[in-house]
């Protein structure tokens, strides 16, 4: 068994060994197909990588919104001081402001532009508001939820969650995020195609080779075997060249960010891959050039036979 | 499979045709026995390679009954065939040398693609190669060697792995006659250490200075059986 096993050991040691040999042999041909493998994986992983940056920048922002409760009319000012003070209290919330109704009334003059015609009105239509600004760590449900145990006090006569602006970017992120994906299937395919390419080109010029290890007693899968080594070896050169890629792109931009940053004054700044997005990187590369090497290499074998 | 043990080669009323050609071998019948050499000869397109395809398992008989090292041909599964050949060793006629590597890597391919240890190829790429006289030009690639030598590569890579069985495809087709001999006695010694040989060839003077059995195809058909004939006369 240990026998076995060696032997298995020293013969993939072997193979890989040969698998470097025949790269080096034909280096441009090599680096080309490296290259278009790290750009076309560059697209998905650099998408990623701005989607994640904005979810890291968004994540401070008000996730919870902000709820408006319109207050009863009758309510006292006294009251709904103490309603506010009792709010205050709630985990949830961050933040309560107060708006009276004078204030709410002054406000609405102001921002309207149909101040004269409230001047009509004998009495202030407006009710008093209470603002209530949620912690940040609120998700939107937790908000949605807040605003149920709200509108449960008797003073308010109705209340509403403004959660937009937030929700829209948050939705357009998550759409992002799955165009990510589909255009990384979609690459995939494309990475995919190109490693088959180059093995197959591989297979057609060693057919000799090939026929002759057939005839010699050589199985399917020892013959396989180094076009699948050479097909893992150019998806994790790919993808290493993809991270290259990005590293020198986030090189580039990172000088404008800060001072873009600055001007906000602000701390952003461009996150690269991390240690373990950068191995899943490389691990998709060796995955992409096994399956394409797989696909051809088993096709184009079957073909060759000796005569 | 009593009779495996004793024959090598079993073909009971063979037939072998092409796609859309005639019959490239006609009822071929005969046997050969572990440890025996003959020769096949005839005219050129008599079938003689046909019959080395056939028990190579490069081609597959049409109709009839080979069994090769105790191994019906018609059955034997297509992932099997590489176990079957690792008994095999095949000289070409045109050699089939790879010419990106060195004489020694050549000799060595029957040993890598059966996994045989790194200390134990050396050892026995280098006899096999002393055999056949080659051993200083084991770092050259065969590309510069002449078609004799080439020719001697390829039999130290048919040999290098110890086959049951050595099959030879006008083994001498391309060298004159001195060398002819030094091949004759090459294939004279390996079947003296137990291998069983059958060589096709057209060039006589071999089979008559070899005293070997003769199968003689004509047209496809086994029209001479000197092995037969030997037996009649008695």
């Amino acid at each position: 068994m240990i026998q076995v096993l060696k032997r298995y050991g020293r013969h993939h040691r072997h193979v890989l060994a040969a698998t470097l040999v025949q790269l080096a042999r034909a280096p441009l041909a090599s680096a080309m197909t490296i290259a278009a493998i790290g750009i076309t994986l560059a697209l998905p992983t650099g998408l990623y990588l701005v989607i994640d940056n904005l979810q890291r920048v968004s994540r401070g922002w008000d996730t919870g919104g902000q709820i408006s409760l319109f207050l009863k009319r009758d309510a006292t000012e006294a009251a709904i001081d103490k309603l506010a003070e009792r709010i205050r209290r709630v985990r949830a919330v961050a933040r309560v402001e107060v708006v009276s109704r004078a204030q709410a009334l002054a406000e609405f003059k102001r921002m309207s532009g149909f101040g004269d015609a409230l001047n009509v009105l004998d009495r202030n239509p407006l009710p008093a508001v209470l603002v209530v600004h949620p912690t940040s760590k609120l998700s939107a449900e937790g908000s949605r939820s807040l605003l149920q145990d709200l509108r449960g006090y008797d003073l308010v006569e109705s209340a509403q969650l403004d959660l937009e602006w937030v929700q829209r970017l948050y939705a357009l992120l998550g759409l992002a995020e799955r165009a990510v994906w589909a255009l990384g299937a979609l690459l995939s395919l494309a990475v995919l195609l190109t490693v088959g390419n180059t093995i197959r080109l591989a297979v057609s010029n060693r057919r000799d080779e090939i026929e002759v290890m057939k005839l010699m007693g050589g199985t399917d899968a020892f013959i396989r075997r180094p076009f699948l080594y050479s097909g893992v070896i150019h998806g994790v050169l790919g993808a290493a060249v993809t991270w290259l890629i990005l590293a020198v792109i986030q090189w580039f931009l990172s000088d404008s960010v800060s001072e873009l940053a600055w001007s906000y004054d602000s701390e952003l700044r461009i996150e690269g891959l991390t240690v373990s997005a950068s191995v899943a990187l490389l691990v998709v590369g060796a995955f992409l050039g096994w399956v394409g090497s797989r696909l051809t290499v088993s096709r184009h074998l079957r073909a060759i036979e000796p005569t | 499979m009593f009779a495996s043990a004793v024959h090598m080669i079993e073909f009971h009323h063979v037939f072998k045709r092409y796609p859309g050609e005639y019959d490239a071998l006609k009822n071929v019948s005969f046997k050969m026995e572990r440890g025996e050499m003959a020769f096949v000869t005839g005219h050129s397109g008599a079938g003689k390679t046909t019959l080395l395809k056939l028990i190579s398992l490069i081609e597959r008989p049409t109709r009839g009954q080979a069994i090769v090292n105790g191994k019906n041909l018609a059955k034997l599964a297509a992932r099997r065939v590489p176990y079957f050949r690792r008994e095999l060793g095949i000289v070409f006629q045109n050699f089939k040398l790879l010419f990106d590597r060195s004489v020694y890597d050549n000799v060595a391919l029957p040993l890598i693609v059966t996994g045989v240890e790194a200390r134990e190829v050396g050892k026995r790429v280098r006899a096999a190669l002393d055999k056949v006289g080659l051993l200083p030009k084991e770092r050259l690639n065969p590309v510069v060697l002449s078609g004799g030598e080439q020719q001697r590569v390829g039999i130290a890579r048919a040999i290098v792995h110890r086959p049951a069985l050595l099959l030879a495809d006008e083994p001498t087709g391309n060298v004159d006659i001195v060398l002819a001999e030094g091949i004759l006695d090459l294939f004279l010694d390996f079947n003296n250490h137990g291998v069983t040989v059958l060589i096709a060839t057209h060039d006589q003077r071999l089979i008559n200075r070899a005293h070997k059995r003769m199968l003689v195809l004509t047209h496809g058909e086994i029209a001479h059986d000197s092995a037969e004939s030997a037996q009649a006369a008695q």
